[in-house]
């Protein structure tokens, strides 16, 4: 049990982590392998950047280039800004609410392996033939006719299996807030990152439905003989764009809302004030949430759609500037007035405001359906989404990796160096994406691998391409950072930055298996502030000591993941070879059965005992 | 412990929670009756040719409608108390149902 | 309470499913997921309504929809809703033998359905009605048969339900997965209601 006490080997380490449904652990996991793809998605980002340094370059020609572009978003989106926010929410939720683990343990490590092998699987596309190439939209009209390898397979198996892993996540933690708050934490009185994570789950759980469902239909199509997108069959390619974007916009509100929940967290704590309009924050998110659904189509403003419809979702999404806007005030209101501590978090939540109003900017440029007719598929586009995912969700994860690094590990990341990691990312940032709203307007289509000279878009790519380099320099220092302070950074109290307003820097840092000895008491928004400034260092417990409940660790839901992992390969080649079917159904069997496995074993978990918790509890105050 | 109805006395209790559960039962037979009354006016309506379809087509999702009503308030015990979460999800679900229902029939007209 | 204490009908709670932290996670767990299994239909139902007219020369819903066959099989899930419904009434009765055999019955009229389904559409396929025939026909299998499907998991799942606990009764440990169990077991048959209504009736209507 005492994890952190004892030395262990490595076989000894891995295995703990195969098996584990502890929470925390679950969030390292998403850590490391959301940072694997993140580091994946950006050496694309360059390869994308070095073909376009110059006109009529030849180092990623046709078909590559539209592979490596496609597995860029894909990978970005799915694989690394998704698992990294579930990272932070697994780490910081149940602690933010006063509670010893999630609702459902087991069910959040089986959404982690789901994740983790839907992603290997899309990424082994690549010494399989070919990766996809029609885009991380994957338009059925480019998709059905992408035929000469196996590609899109990878991606719409892969794709629902991580999907899969998504929604249990969502419910998970959407079950964790409603029924495991401490006593006295009210709806209004939870931090607002718990409120973020709150909506994005119910989001998550009404939007990947219909992406699943765009999956199956595109995998019945390219592998069972399914017409659902073939117009020589009566099938219409138009129903993946929708189900695809009912799915898609959601998602950016899925990505950016528990980013704005990060740097509410970071303006109040270093602002060292109360977040301004809290009540205000939380209606905006809700309501951003509720006007992500019914925007959709601006993303097919140029399919013709007709110019009702055009109109109706080219207002409703002017109307979402009107929440997004309260939150900005809101954010500038919080360091009004404040004693504020510039820290590495800090910077990159102070960054963010100008980064994202810059995003949002054109975004209602783009809501003007037509206007949009002219800045459709161009530059002017990527550099709107480039502004808002990375100047709002990039930053966010990278504040959040510095803000809660020392909760998660107990160690400081290196101020400095993380500051250093800042400025060339954000000058980076601005560097390469600013003038891409130049290239676009001048008319630089998006997604296409090479342009000639003389168009006036050399200088402009040139400078792109600087600036991505910029970033990648960045990422490395953060890099090494990482690796300094895991082998000798200094160890921190459980309130690290010293300005923890929040329950998880009540607890020492990394918190012991059980989170809270005692399950607190919570008096109001900010608990741990309100105790501090009442002299107190701890918090007021709402029960007494006694044994506490745990789960049992699993090897099943590795072993379910696995199964789907290995049913999705037999499924791509059952038409080539005769191994498929069988192949597929075994591992379905495999699936299945462990699933029986878990549904006939008992298991109800353990305890640990009062005394070992005094040990533990000792022991950390100690650390 | 968990027995809203505790009265002390364990005996009167459980005849007590019979009795409700009882009477519960007896609505529950009820809904049921109509339920499949409902799908047989339905049946009824599309195998009587007179009937224009613009009369019949609304006719039967009302129909559903209210038949669904049923099974979600009184088989699923939704009109119990304690069901404001999953109400409210459920009919977040029916919203986006809506949306795109009208959507791929509107819309989508190629 | 502890969730594998042995009970009598008295200490039973009047609310089993929900009366430990485990049952109240699973109950309000499983209702959100049906709210996600709503969209979820949702989407296969629009995309139904978007084809249903692209026959690519197949035959059409009106040649094809027999009102008899859609008839018993509503029957029976309708029926199969309602003993399903006395099996969580015995449970709250503390009366195990009756619950499992209103379950038992549940199963019955499950397969009963799902047979129906299995000969409906074997017959579909006969009258050149393929799942590759056309975009109407892809929509309509994949609709119906995710369904089914679900009617073939949710027998599979009351049966595993029924012979893990046979021996040892009611408790708190599994009262909650046979309350959940019936529960999708209710939902299953409201995404029939639509299907009968939509796809069938809506079909033969023309």
């Amino acid at each position: 049990m005492s994890t952190i006490a004892r030395k262990k080997g490595v076989g000894a380490v891995l295995w703990d982590y195969l098996t584990t449904v502890d929470h925390k652990k679950i969030a390292h996991l998403y850590l490391i392998a959301g940072g694997f793809f993140f580091l994946l998605g950006g050496l694309e980002a360059l390869l994308i950047r070095i073909q376009l340094v110059k006109p009529n370059n030849d180092f990623l020609v046709g078909g590559l280039y539209n592979e490596v572009l496609t597995m860029h978003g894909t990978t970005m989106i799915f694989l690394a800004a998704m698992p990294l926010l579930f990272a932070f929410m697994n780490a910081v939720v149940p602690l933010q609410i006063g509670a010893r683990d999630v609702a459902f343990p087991f069910l959040n490590a089986l959404g982690f392996w789901m994740f983790f092998f839907g992603g290997l699987f899309l990424n082994c596309s690549w010494f399989l033939g070919g990766a996809p190439d029609a885009g991380w939209t994957s338009y059925a009209s480019l998709a059905l006719d992408s035929k000469a390898h196996h590609g899109i397979d990878f991606y719409t198996l892969g794709l629902q299996i991580s999907g899969f892993g998504t929604i249990m996540g969502a419910i998970n933690f959407l079950v964790t807030i409603i029924n495991m708050r401490a006593p006295g934490m009210t709806f209004m009185r939870m931090p607002m990152f718990t409120w973020a994570t709150f909506v994005t789950s119910a989001l998550i759980l009404f939007a990947f439905p219909p992406l699943t469902v765009g999956l199956i239909f595109m995998m019945m199509d390219r592998l069972f003989g399914g017409n659902f997108f073939n117009p020589a069959a009566g099938g219409n390619t138009i129903i993946w764009e929708h189900l695809f974007w009912v799915f898609g916009h959601p998602e950016v509100y899925i990505l950016i809302l528990p980013s704005f929940g990060i740097f509410s967290e970071i303006f109040a704590t270093f602002s060292r004030k109360r977040l301004f309009g809290y009540s205000s924050m939380v209606f905006a998110t809700v309501l951003i949430a509720f006007f992500g659904f019914m925007v959709w189509a601006h993303h097919m403003f140029t399919v013709g759609m007709g110019p009702i419809a055009n109109a109706i979702f080219a207002v409703a999404t002017m109307a979402i500037a009107v929440p997004t806007g309260v939150k900005i005030f809101n954010w500038l209101f919080t360091m009004w007035g404040g004693s504020i501590k510039f820290t590495t978090p800090m910077y990159y939540a102070v960054a963010f405001i100008p980064s994202f109003v810059m995003g949002g900017v054109t975004g209602v440029m783009l809501s003007a359906a037509a206007a949009d007719y002219q800045y459709h598929d161009s530059y002017f586009v990527v550099a709107h989404f480039h502004y808002v995912i990375v100047g709002g969700v990039v930053f966010a994860l990278l504040a959040g990796t510095h803000y809660w690094w020392p909760k998660m590990f107990g160690r400081m990341l290196n101020e400095t160096l993380g500051k250093i990691t800042f400025w060339l990312f954000f000058i980076g940032f601005h560097l390469t994406f600013f003038i891409q709203h130049f290239l676009g307007l001048t008319g630089m289509p998006r997604r296409v691998f090479t342009y000639l000279p003389n168009q006036g878009w050399e200088t402009g790519n040139f400078v792109s391409t600087v600036g991505a380099f910029f970033m990648a320099i960045a990422t490395v220092i953060l890099l090494i950072n990482i690796v300094i302070t895991t082998v000798k950074g200094e160890k921190v109290p459980g309130d690290a930055w010293g300005d923890g307003r929040t329950l998880e820097w009540a607890i020492a840092s990394p918190p012991p298996v059980y989170n809270f000895a005692q399950t607190p008491l919570v008096r109001g928004l900010d608990a741990f502030w309100l105790e501090k400034m009442e002299g107190k260092k701890e918090l007021t417990p709402a029960e007494p000591l006694g044994d506490i409940h745990m789960p049992n660790s699993s090897f099943l839901p590795f072993i379910i993941s696995f199964g789907l992992f290995v049913a999705a390969f037999g499924f791509t080649y059952h038409n080539d070879a005769g191994w498929g079917l069988p192949v597929g159904i075994l591992g379905l069997l495999i699936t299945f059965g462990s699933m029986f496995l878990r549904s006939v074993i008992d298991d109800h978990g353990f305890h640990i005992h009062k005394e070992e918790v005094l040990e533990l509890e000792k022991k950390g105050a100690n650390a | 412990m968990a027995n809203q109805t505790n009265s002390g006395n364990e005996r009167v209790d459980l005849a007590y929670r019979r009795r409700k559960n009882a009477e519960e039962m007896r609505h529950q037979m009820i809904a049921f009756v109509l339920m499949i009354l409902l799908t047989l006016i339905a049946f009824a309506a599309v195998g009587y040719e007179e009937f224009s379809h613009w009369f019949v087509v609304p006719f039967i999702l009302l129909l559903a409608a209210v038949q669904v009503a049923f099974q979600l308030y009184y088989f699923m015990h939704m009109s119990h108390k304690g069901h404001e979460f999953p109400a409210m999800f459920i009919y977040g679900g029916v919203a986006v149902m809506l949306l795109l229902v009208w959507a791929f029939t509107t819309v989508v007209w190629w | 309470m502890h969730a594998e204490e042995k009970l009598t009908a008295e200490t039973f709670p009047a609310a089993p499913e929900r009366a430990t932290l485990e049952g109240k996670n699973k109950f309000l767990g499983f209702w959100l997921f049906l709210g996600g299994e709503t969209v979820l239909f949702a989407s296969l139902f629009a995309t139904y309504l978007a084809l249903k007219d692209k026959t690519n020369g197949g035959p059409s819903a009106e040649e094809l929809f027999q009102m008899p066959i859609v008839f018993m099989a509503t029957m029976l899930l309708l029926t199969s809703s309602l003993t399903s419904v006395y099996a969580i009434y015995h449970m709250k009765n503390f009366d195990f033998k009756k619950m499992q055999l209103w379950f038992g019955i549940t199963v019955l009229l499950g397969a009963g359905f799902l047979a129906l389904e299995i000969y409906e559409f074997y017959e579909y396929v006969h009258e050149g009605h393929k799942f590759t025939t056309s975009a109407f026909s892809s929509a309509f299998y994949t609709l119906v048969g995710t369904h089914g499907s679900h009617v073939a998991f949710g027998l599979l799942w009351i049966l595993t339900l029924m012979i893990r606990n046979a021996k040892r009764g009611l408790n708190l440990y599994n009262a909650p997965k046979f309350y959940v169990a019936s529960l999708y077991w209710h939902f299953i048959d409201v995404v029939w209601v639509f299907i009968f209504t939509v796809v069938y009736l809506m079909g033969m209507v023309g």
